[in-house]
Parts: C-alpha cells; sequence; structure tokens
C-alpha cells in the first residue's frame, strides 16, 4: 500500500491524486492527503507518475507497514520502479528493452 | 483516415450535476474503451469517454502489461496460432473469430508502432510486437484518445444506464467523484468496456473492476455467456499484489519443509498448489532461470521485481510465500453476450468490448495468461467503436426523446436499511474466493452458496439507497454480487470439467456440453444451452 509523501520532495503537483486509479489521495491547500489508504491496491502507478520521486509504495498490499523515509532514500528506493521503466533522463533507453518475445516467443 | 468529428456538447445542467450530448457513449478507459473510442471517433462520431478511474493508469492492463497475440500473417503461423489453444479452451472457440482477432490485433499493433510504441527489435533489428508494457501503452492510448477529440471524464464511474421508450439505450449517469456531483451523457449508442470482475483481490491493478457493465447492461436486459470460465486463480507473493504467473513457470514450489511439492507448476499444475495451500503455507523460487533468462526477465517485466526488491528477496535464490489470489473473470472468458460482428449486445444500442464482453468466441473455455485478452480488448475495442457509431449514424437526430433510468440495487429507495456496500462486498468475497467452491466445484456446495448469495441478492434490493459517499462502494458490491450468481448458475449446469471449469463431482470432458451456456436475469437468474456457431452453420448447411 501506498505509505509516504515525501514533504521534503513533493511539490503538491497533484499528479497522484488525478492518476490514482482508486482516487485514494485527496487534494489540500499543501502536499496531498493519504485520504483512503485501505482502498489502495498497490499498482505503483502514483509512485511512477510522480515528478519528484516523493511516493512510496511498500509492497505488502493487504495491510499498512511503517516505513523509514530516510533508509528508503539512502537506499535508493524512492523513484527506482520509474528508473527501471526507462521514465527518466537517464535510463530512456529501457523504455523498449522489453525481452518477452525471447521468453515466450509466438 | 481520420476525419475529424465535432466534439460531444456540453449541455447546461441543473447544480450538483454536469451534462453531455453525444453519438457515442464509452464506458471505461482501458484499451477496450480507448480503442473503441478512438475508432468511433474516426468514423464521425461526437464521443464521451468516462472511466471510473484515470484513462491510462485504471484497469488491468495500465498497471501489469500483457502479452499480446500477434502473429505473422504467414498462414501457417496463423493456423498454429489457432490450432494450439483449442484444447485448452475446450473447443468451444469459433476458428471464424480467431481469425479475425489475428487479422485486427495485427493491424491494431502495427498502428502503435505507427504512433511510436517504443516496441523493441531482436538482434537482427526486427520489431518485437507480442508485449506491451502497462503504463507505456495506456499512457500513448490516452493521448490519442485525446486527439482524436474524444471527451475524457476522469474519476466518473458510470451507476446506471438510460434507456428510451423502445427499450433503446440512451446514454448513462453516474459520479464525478472528485468533483461531488453527478455527470450524465445523452448518447445514441454505448459500449461498455468496463472490465471484468476481480471480487477487489487486489490483483494487480483490478480494483477497479468489479463487475459494473454487467450490472448496468444486465438492468437493460443484456444477456451473457460462459460465465462458468470464471475462477482464474494466479500466483502473487504470499504479500503482494503482483499477479503475474508467467514467470513462475522457472519456478520449484516447496512445502513449509522445503520438500517440492509433487506435481504443483504454474501450468497445469496449479490446482496442486491450491489444494497445497489448504494445508500450509507454500513457497516458490525461480531457481531453473539461468543468468540470461533472469536478465530477461528484469527488463521485461520490472513491476514483478518490485516485491523483492522492497523485501530484499532474491526471487533466484531464495523461497518466498506465495499465495493465489482470484482474478475471477479478468482472466476468465465469460462476459457480455456478442451478437454479431460489430460486437453489438442482445440490447440495441448497446455494444461490448474487451473484458466485458465475452472471449468465449477466441478463447472458449480458458485464458489464463497468454494474449488472447489483450488481442480481444484491441479487436473488439475497435469493432465495438465503428458499430456505436454506426449505430449512431442510423439513428439521425434523437432530439426530444425521453430517457429513463434503469438502476437498480443500491440506487433506488427499498424502504429498509441502507445498502452496506463494504460488508456486502466482504459477503460476496466469502463466497467466491474460497477454492473448495470455486477452483473446485461440485454440486452441493455451489448449490448452498448460490442459496446465500440469492438471500444477498434479495436483502440487497430490498435496501435503501445509501448516501453519496457510499454510492459507488453499494454499486459495486450489487455488480460483484450479481456476477457471482451468474457465475455459478452457470456452473451448476455445466456438468463436466472443460476450460478452466473444474467440477470434482464430474471431474472429465463430456461432449453431451459441447455447447455454450447464456445466463441472465437480476432478480431470478436463468441459464440456458445455446449450439456452438460451428453446429449452427452445420444445421443450416443441411
Ligand atoms: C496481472 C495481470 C496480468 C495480465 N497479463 C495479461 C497478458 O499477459 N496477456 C493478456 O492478453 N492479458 C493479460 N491480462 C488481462 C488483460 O489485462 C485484460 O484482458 C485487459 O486489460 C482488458 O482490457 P479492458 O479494456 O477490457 O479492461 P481494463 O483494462 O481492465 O479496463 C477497464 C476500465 O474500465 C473502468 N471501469 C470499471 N468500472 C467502471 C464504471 N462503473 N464506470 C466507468 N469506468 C469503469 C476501469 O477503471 C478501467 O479503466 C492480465 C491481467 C492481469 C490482472
Ligand atoms: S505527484 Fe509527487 S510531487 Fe506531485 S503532489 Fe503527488 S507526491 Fe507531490
Ligand atoms: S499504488 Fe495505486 S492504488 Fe495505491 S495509491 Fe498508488 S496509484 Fe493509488
Amino acid at each position: 500500500m501506498i505509505e509516504v509523501i515525501d514533504a521534503e520532495q513533493c511539490t503538491a503537483c497533484d499528479i497522484c491524486v488525478s492518476v490514482c486509479p482508486t482516487n485514494v489521495f485527496d487534494k489540500t491547500d499543501g502536499i496531498p492527503r493519504i485520504a483512503r489508504q485501505s482502498d489502495c491496491q498497490t499498482c505503483f502507478l502514483c509512485e511512477l507518475y510522480c515528478p519528484e520521486d516523493a511516493l512510496f509504495v511498500s509492497p505488502f498490499a493487504d495491510a499498512p507497514q511503517a516505513v523509514d523515509v530516510a533508509a528508503l532514500k539512502e537506499a535508493t528506493m524512492l523513484g527506482s520502479y520509474r528508473r527501471a521503466v526507462g521514465w527518466v533522463e537517464e535510463s530512456r533507453h529501457l523504455r523498449a528493452a522489453d525481452r518477452s518475445y525471447r521468453l515466450f516467443g509466438h | 483516415m481520420t476525419n475529424s468529428p465535432g466534439r460531444a456538447e456540453k449541455l447546461s445542467s441543473s447544480a450538483g450535476s454536469v451534462m453531455f450530448d453525444a453519438d457515442v457513449l464509452v464506458l471505461g478507459g482501458g484499451p477496450a474503451g480507448t480503442w473503441a473510442a478512438i475508432s468511433a471517433a474516426e468514423h464521425g462520431a461526437r464521443v464521451v469517454l468516462a472511466d471510473k478511474g484515470f484513462c491510462g493508469t485504471s484497469g488491468a492492463t495500465a498497471a501489469a502489461g500483457t502479452g499480446v497475440w500477434y502473429v505473422d500473417p504467414a498462414p501457417e503461423r496463423r493456423e498454429a496460432a489457432m490450432a494450439s489453444r483449442e484444447k485448452l479452451g475446450g473447443h468451444l472457440q469459433d476458428r471464424r473469430w480467431m481469425a479475425r482477432v489475428l487479422d485486427r490485433t495485427y493491424a491494431q499493433s502495427n498502428q502503435l508502432a505507427d504512433w511510436g510504441y517504443p516496441y523493441p527489435a531482436d538482434d537482427d533489428g526486427r520489431p518485437q510486437r507480442n508485449s506491451l508494457q502497462g503504463p507505456e501503452y495506456m499512457r500513448l492510448m490516452r493521448k490519442r484518445t485525446k486527439q482524436a477529440g474524444v471527451t475524457i471524464l476522469d474519476h466518473s464511474p458510470a451507476l446506471e444506464l438510460l434507456v428510451d421508450g423502445n427499450g433503446v439505450v440512451a446514454g448513462a449517469t453516474g459520479l464525478r467523484r472528485q468533483k461531488g456531483d453527478r455527470w450524465a451523457v445523452n448518447a445514441k449508442a454505448v459500449v461498455i468496456a468496463t472490465g471484468g470482475c476481480a471480487f477487489l483481490s487486489k490483483t494487480l491493478g483490478s480494483n477497479v473492476l468489479t463487475g459494473d457493465g454487467y450490472l448496468l447492461a444486465a438492468e437493460a436486459g443484456a444477456e451473457f455467456t460462459s460465465m462458468e470460465f470464471s475462477n482464474a486463480y494466479a500466483i502473487s507473493p504470499a504479500f503482494g499484489s503482483v499477479t503475474k504467473t508467467l514467470f513462475y513457470s522457472w519456478s520449484s514450489f516447496t512445502d513449509e519443509q522445503g520438500s517440492v511439492i509433487p506435481g504443483a507448476s504454474s501450468k497445469g499444475g496449479r490446482s496442486v498448489i491450491a489444494r497445497a495451500l489448504r494445508k500450509g503455507p507454500v513457497y516458490a523460487q525461480l531457481d531453473q532461470a539461468d543468468a540470461e533468462t533472469q536478465r530477461h526477465m528484469r527488463v521485461s517485466q520490472p513491476n514483478f521485481f518490485l516485491p523483492f526488491d522492497r523485501t530484499g528477496i532474491d526471487p533466484f535464490t531464495q523461497r518466498f510465500p506465495i499465495t493465489l489470489r482470484l482474478e475471477g473473470t479478468v482472466r476468465g472468458t465469460g462476459g457480455l453476450r456478442i451478437i454479431d460482428d460489430s460486437c453489438a449486445t442482445t440490447v440495441p444500442g448497446l455494444y461490448a468490448a474487451g473484458d466485458a464482453a465475452t472471449r468465449e468466441l477466441i478463447c472458449g473455455g480458458f485464458t489464463g495468461g497468454g494474449s488472447h485478452n489483450a488481442a480481444w480488448a484491441m479487436s473488439s475495442g475497435h469493432w465495438a467503436g465503428q458499430g456505436a457509431a454506426e449505430f449512431a449514424r442510423q439513428m439521425g437526430t434523437t432530439s426530444g426523446r425521453q430517457a429513463f433510468r434503469r438502476g437498480t440495487v443500491g440506487l433506488r429507495s427499498g424502504g429498509g436499511r441502507p445498502l452496506q456496500g463494504s460488508a456486502l462486498a466482504r459477503s460476496v468475497q466469502d463466497e467466491v474466493f474460497p477454492y473448495e467452491l470455486n477452483y473446485f466445484r461440485e454440486a452441493g456446495r455451489l448449490g448452498e452458496s448460490l442459496r446465500r448469495l440469492d438471500a444477498l441478492w434479495s436483502d440487497a434490493s430490498a435496501a435503501d439507497a445509501p448516501d453519496e459517499k457510499e454510492l459507488l462502494r453499494a454499486r459495486e458490491a450489487a455488480a460483484m454480487l450479481a456476477t457471482a450468481r451468474w457465475m455459478y448458475r452457470s456452473a451448476l449446469t455445466r456438468q463436466e470439467s472443460r476450460g478452466m471449469h473444474r467440477r470434482d463431482d464430474y471431474p472429465e470432458q463430456d461432449d453431451r456440453y459441447l455447447h455454450l451456456v447464456t445466463s441472465g436475469g437480476l432478480d431470478d437468474v436463468w441459464t440456458s444451452a445455446r449450439p456452438l456457431a460451428s453446429a449452427q452453420y452445420a444445421e443450416a448447411a443441411e
């Protein structure tokens, strides 16, 4: 489930509020609020769309988890999915790196 | 090819609601819905697309990504592609539909390439088009949908259909949940592309898929087919949501003590895993993937590795607990019955595409993983959009047409207590999650479950409409409940095991059941047998 919005990174652009398919976030005057955490379906998409790497979705789907933001940053976990799919400048080449055809050719 | 159509018109309306006038309304903005909206717009229709979530991130494909049934047009390749799945699907497929879906999917995939989808190329520089990265694909589809002139309503779940005095579909209404008001669209034709029903099981990206479109369509009188093929369960780490079974073909499966579970495998041995899970924890380890395969896996499906990298598990060298999450009709083959090549349903003006429509035409009784769903979403989306646009064109002007709301459970005052959506959803889950009810079926257990589901339906029908905040959850729960009843009634009538439908009391395939099961109804759920298309042709020829 979604666990944190890092106040240091977040620019309050509200992209996550728009893109979350299950409407977990609410807009505020500042950074969005995780308003309905139990509706989170653990799809990782808010994280992917956040331009500032300010969100962290824990892989535990059924229960909230305490997370340590400082440690996550230390381990460069924030934004790791974004980098893996090639949605940042440094890893653009990964957008066309799909090798599924090698794994299940038709 | 694109003849730029006019935009759907925004009409003035009373406070607390927004109204549009359109030719075609598409419900759902996954691959099926976006392809439908684009093809309707290309046929000159003014189109509105309403999605429960955000068109581009919502639905099963956006989160998961899909293999695609993309096959070179060489006749021997096509023949092999069709033949390879016929046995798995229990010989219920229709070759004519398989061929036209293969053609259409080939065309749509190449269209995606022209639009700039970053398909990979192999070592010889040949493009490879049998897989789509979900976020990338759906971001592109949103962009193309907007460019086609379609009005997109995000976070706007449909609640009910509108129908005119002749029973012809006339639009729909729903919520704008981030704006706190309602929408209504007057339309000459509607495409249901709301996906399947995964019963809020948290299978990757699927909690928006609660069968809403089925319920809406049923309230207008639509029929279903193949609803017994709805018991797809997918492997995921026990704690996580990533239900991608494909990579588990490189896995070994062990019990608590570390002993290999005989017969357990991702393909053809998943029921062994289900049985083992009833006794205790089951562990997987992808120990059969060599270094090169591991590298390919990582770049092909980055999301598969999120649960592992974030918990510090190396899935190739360490074992981890797994579970089976219900994917219901998302990876089943049932859905709204299609009656012609334009993906029309039995209700005039109502079209269906993607998981909301039956996939029996190309899959028979089995999809599982394996690319057919994605191919179907593209193809049926294209045809449904075109069919709806053509229907709208022939209808001409509809000004002054009266529209009636068709919503039932959760929308009408029953005089009882307000419908408790969350509690009802849990009660439905209790009937569809357990392996002994849904995976391994048997007449006594199915019958008992149906008795409880029918009682839940009559209670829900007598309940009062909940307040605006709870309305969506209540309608979702009602849709899950209706879906479960079509599933189990159909499952009871198929007294054999075929495709993904397994009966403990009838373990063999029985050729007296080489037909399709139609179902429908709300207060009274019915089923009937329908001959295969090939059998119909044979009869006609006699
Ligand atoms: C983990 C996973 C992996 C998969 N892998 C493969 C694969 O490799 N190959 C393959 O072929 N298939 C695969 N599938 C299946 C495939 O994802 C689906 O068949 C495909 O997404 C269907 O497209 P669709 O547009 O019909 O539905 P979806 O993509 O599910 O979209 C449905 C849309 O309807 C919207 N909606 C729902 N209710 C309403 C409402 N009331 N009002 C308005 N909008 C609504 C939703 O928000 C959603 O955007 C996989 C599925 C999962 C879950
Ligand atoms: S998308 Fe990221 S930066 Fe924008 S509001 Fe959300 S958390 Fe903040
Ligand atoms: S992981 Fe998915 S469901 Fe959860 S908050 Fe992010 S976008 Fe929403």
